[in-house]
């Protein structure tokens, strides 16, 4: 597998080899899902949404529905006004969604459609909404695509008000439902009134009923979005993504916002749960503080088969990032962490805190690919890999343990229902840690080394 | 329930309550904008069917997105190279969409000859290119005369056309990349394959048959297939095309240049791969590879039929849906189903043609309910109207069988075993028969 990777690196300026990353629009379908009621639209050729859909469903074993403007010829060059018309028009006497979430694609950016007025010029059904995000892929990527959709909600609903609730904004970033789960478990824990928005818990993780629900019951409400122009803060977990749609909200709204890494591992989860503390004024629960205390007893229990071993993680920026905090925490060196978005924080966050955990001869590399981590390890090797499924190649041709995490995984199961934030989160990814290497060890030891034990 | 039905897709729908004759039958046209079409788009049809070559360097001149979406996602096996398993692109940025992306593919090119043992690269124009007009054909020239390689251009914008647009053009790439190794005064021998891509090896499956029978293999279009083996495929004496909506153009092409004949053929049931094999026996007209396919054939028959003897009172009397790509997929679906004692109540497919959807008529009862490009809103409908059991689909299909509490089989990209050929009907029918019988049903009833 892969015999074709160079062991030799070589400067490439113009070719990409297996990317760490997705094109914009299939993070604002996926931020859509994540809005009750709502039908994302996509704007462009039928294919787009088609692949969106496949990518989805194949990460999360659930359907993933979303409608197309079917762009052809006439289109690409008249422009897709009349297509967008149509297609509004269909989606509301069919699917009959409270809300249509129209994001652009590579071809209606580049032809210039202007969804602004071809929004205004649509005759929507009484009570119900069309709203837009401009999510051209040659500018960023699924992450960036997830941001501008939340923006885009943002823009067209969230109300000014000088009367504030007292309810907290939890911006999750792009997580798994399981993650928004544990995230809301959290915060109910400490007794704080909250919108989580985007929340695709309760839609991509919907029970099976034995029956097809279009618009299973999960999903943040429009009333809900609507109402973020007067909660008390904003909580924006993850930077990289939810920074950008916190800074809307606040010039739209004057809401303001704390942006927090995403709540992996132990510092992390104790910064999301103390600032929730400091915003609603109540203590950390009981319960709360017997879960950390566990995952310290945990880490303690294990930490002699993954102290100072060696990791590459890879995948999306916040995710990477609170992946990375964690195995700093318990003792490991990320060696390589890498991520195909391109964004200059992530280098420096990843920077900072290899010098907080005193490691060296780390490196964060942004806007890169797994061909490139695939050299930098047949250079110096590691002991683990912790990413998506891409990494499966790499994992195979170094014989490297690979502990899945992030998006997408598509070769699992059960793993988006189940969270890699707060301490069980973290729990769950120290058992995942910590099984790979032994069943490694197990796999490798000669007999006279086999041990029942350890 | 009774979701209701577009009025522009009642054209695309055959009933007992709405039938519109087999001549008015709408297929082969664009998707309704705004309906949740389960299709996808020219660059995919393209994709993949070049996808299996395994040597090849599939290059998508574009931004990420196709490139990431497209990656190894065929589940195509090879028993040579892998590099068909790598995602190669160019990723363009915003300065290549207003300067124009040309260089950077030509830059692109260059930077993977330089580094590797290039022969053959196909280079895919994605929506925007097509919009921007980068010239990728003189990209490609430039780049075959500067390596003396083979640069292929595959103009596959997904506004272009329907995935069976992108089909062709895959035909035409390979035309490309095969017609200068044809010779008049070379003696015919063997067949190529067309239309099958090795998915969970059946390619090997069938060419195993062929090697039984006493019939060479020359070439294979494009399961496991390679630059070597491609170009040899002008030598055959005869083409035989199973996935009829993906290749049957090539064969076209092949027969008008070389004068190579074709006919359809399915390895999908019992019935349809004796069928195909003694065909070609025929048609190869050597008296002891008749001899060899009737004995063969019969031998396999008998035992396929004692298993399926076996699984007939676990099946008889359930009820099949079928959404596929491609009508004679769907076609050997309900041979195989009838097989089965199963009877197939709704039955659809992304591209079916005309000429399809006529068989499909013929070959189902009366209240059998046909769609085209169907919706997933659709199908709920109509599976829940005709009490359907199982369902037959892709990727996108089996969540929402399974929402449903039907029985699902992947007969797409996903099939978890081989499903062509005596083998094949082996695996469908156990994978049917532990899907429709799960015990995990009898808790999603009782809830």
């Amino acid at each position: 597998m892969l015999e074709a990777t160079p062991k030799e690196i070589k400067t490439r300026k113009a070719l990409r080899v297996n990317p760490c990353k997705t094109c914009e629009p299939v993070g604002a379908l996926y931020a859509a899902l994540g809005v009750h009621r709502c039908m994302p639209h996509s704007h462009g050729s039928q294919g787009c949404c088609s692949y969106h859909r496949t990518f989805l469903s194949r990460h999360f074993k659930e359907p993933a529905i979303a409608t197309t403007s079917s762009f052809t010829e006439g289109a690409s060059v008249f422009g897709g006004g009349s297509n967008l018309k149509t297609a509004v028009k269909n989606i509301f006497d069919i699917y009959n969604p409270d809300i249509i979430a129209v994001h652009t694609t590579c071809l209606s950016e580049t032809i210039g459609d202007d969804l602004n007025s071809y929004i205004e010029s649509i005759d929507i059904p009484e009570g119900k909404v069309v709203v837009h995000a401009n999510t051209p892929s040659y500018a960023g990527s699924h992450i960036v695509g997830f941001g501008n959709m939340m923006s885009g909600f943002i823009k067209y609903l969230a109300e000014k008000s000088q009367a504030k609730t007292d309810q907290i904004a939890i911006f999750p970033g792009f997580v798994n439902p399981g993650d928004m789960r544990e995230l809301k478990r959290l915060a109910k824990q400490m007794q704080v009134h909250y919108i989580m928005f985007p929340d695709t818990s309760g839609v991509l993780d919907a029970p099976n009923k034995g029956h097809y629900e279009m618009y299973p019951q999960g999903g943040t409400t429009v009333a809900e979005i609507r109402g973020l122009g007067a909660v008390k803060r904003v909580l924006a977990l993850g930077e990289v993504t939810c920074t950008p749609p916190a800074m809307v909200l606040q010039a739209k709204c004057g809401v303001n916002f704390t942006a927090l890494p995403l709540p992996i591992g132990i510092e992390a989860t104790d910064q999301y749960l103390m600032e929730l503390s400091r915003l609603v004024n109540t203590e950390v629960s009981d319960s709360l503080t017997e879960e950390r205390g566990q995952l310290v007893d945990v880490i303690l229990d294990a930490q002699q088969n993954f102290a100072k071993k060696t990791v590459a993680i890879y995948g999306d920026p916040d995710i990477v990032l609170g992946l990375t905090a964690f195995v700093l925490e318990m003792g490991m060196i990320p060696k390589y962490i890498l991520t195909g978005t391109k964004s200059d924080l992530f280098s420096k966050r990843g920077e900072a805190l290899f010098a907080k955990f005193g490691v060296s001869g780390c490196q964060a590399l942004n806007n890169e690919d797994l061909f490139t981590l695939h050299q930098l390890i047949k250079n110096d090797g590691v002991d683990l890999m912790i990413g998506t499924t891409h990494g499966k190649y790499i994992a195979r041709a170094e014989d490297i343990p690979l502990v899945r995490a992030g998006f997408p995984v598509l070769d699992r199961y059960v793993h988006s229902y189940m969270p890699l934030v707060g301490y069980r989160g973290a729990m769950r990814l120290l058992e995942m840690i910590c099984n790979a290497l032994l069943d490694r060890r197990d796999r490798d030891a000669a007999d006279e080394d086999f041990e029942l034990v350890m | 329930m009774g979701t209701a039905v577009l009025e522009e897709r009642k054209q695309s729908i055959i009933t007992r309550d709405f039938a519109c004759s087999g001549e008015g039958f709408g297929c082969e046209r664009a998707s309704v904008a705004g309906s949740v079409s389960q299709r996808a788009c020219v660059y995919c049809g393209a994709r993949v069917v070049l996808n299996p070559i395994t040597d090849a360097f599939h290059i998508v001149h574009g931004p990420i997105g196709c490139a990431s979406y497209t990656w190894d996602i065929r589940g195509s096996l090879s028993s040579g190279s892998d590099l068909y398993r790598n995602s190669f692109s160019t990723d363009l940025r915003e300065k290549d969409i207003i300067f124009g992306g040309a260089e950077k593919l030509a830059r692109a090119i260059d930077e993977i000859v330089q580094e590797k043992d290039a022969r053959l690269i196909f280079v895919y124009a994605t929506c925007i290119v097509g919009v921007i007009g980068d010239d990728i054909e003189a990209v490609c020239r430039d780049a075959e005369e500067k390596y003396h390689i083979r640069v292929i251009p595959v103009k596959a914008p997904g506004f272009s056309g329907t995935k069976s647009q992108g089909y062709k053009l895959a035909c035409e790439a390979m035309m490309q990349l095969i017609r200068p190794h044809y010779k008049e005064q070379e003696k015919p021998q063997g067949v190529n394959i067309l239309g099958d891509f090795n998915l969970a090896g059946e390619m090997w499956i069938i060419k195993n048959y062929f090697h039984k029978i006493g019939v060479p293999v020359v070439s294979t279009f494009t399961g496991d297939a390679s630059y070597d083996s491609l170009i040899r495929a002008p030598q055959a004496a005869l083409n035989i095309v199973q996935c009829a909506g993906s290749s049957v153009y090539l064969a076209k092409c092949m027969e008008e240049e070389f004068g190579i004949p074709y006919f359809k053929v399915s390895f999908f049931g019992v019935e349809d791969t004796t069928n195909s094999l003694l065909r070609v026996a025929h048609a190869i007209g050597r008296p002891e590879v008749i001899c060899r396919a009737e004995q063969f054939t019969a031998v396999e028959k008998m035992k396929a039929e004692h298993f399926l003897a076996q699984y007939r009172p676990h099946l008889a009397g359930r009820r099949a849906a079928i959404y596929v790509g491609g009508g004679f997929k769907a076609i050997s679906l309900i041979r195989q189903f009838a097989e089965m004692g199963i009877r197939t109540v709704v039955v659809g497919t992304q591209t079916g043609s005309k000429d399809d959807y006529e068989v499909i008529r013929h070959l189902t009862e009366d209240d059998t309910v046909i769609l085209d490009d169907t919706n997933p809103a659709e199908l709920e409908r109509f599976m829940r109207e005709m009490r359907a059991d199982i369902l037959v689909g892709g990727v996108k299909e089996r969540p929402l069988a399974y929402k449903l509490g039907i029985a699902f089989c992947d007969h797409n990209h996903e099939r978890k075993h081989a499903l062509g050929g005596y083998e094949g009907v082996v695996n469908f029918t156990q994978e049917i028969n532990l899907s429709l019988n799960s015990p995990v049903w009898k808790y999603l009833r009782g809830a």
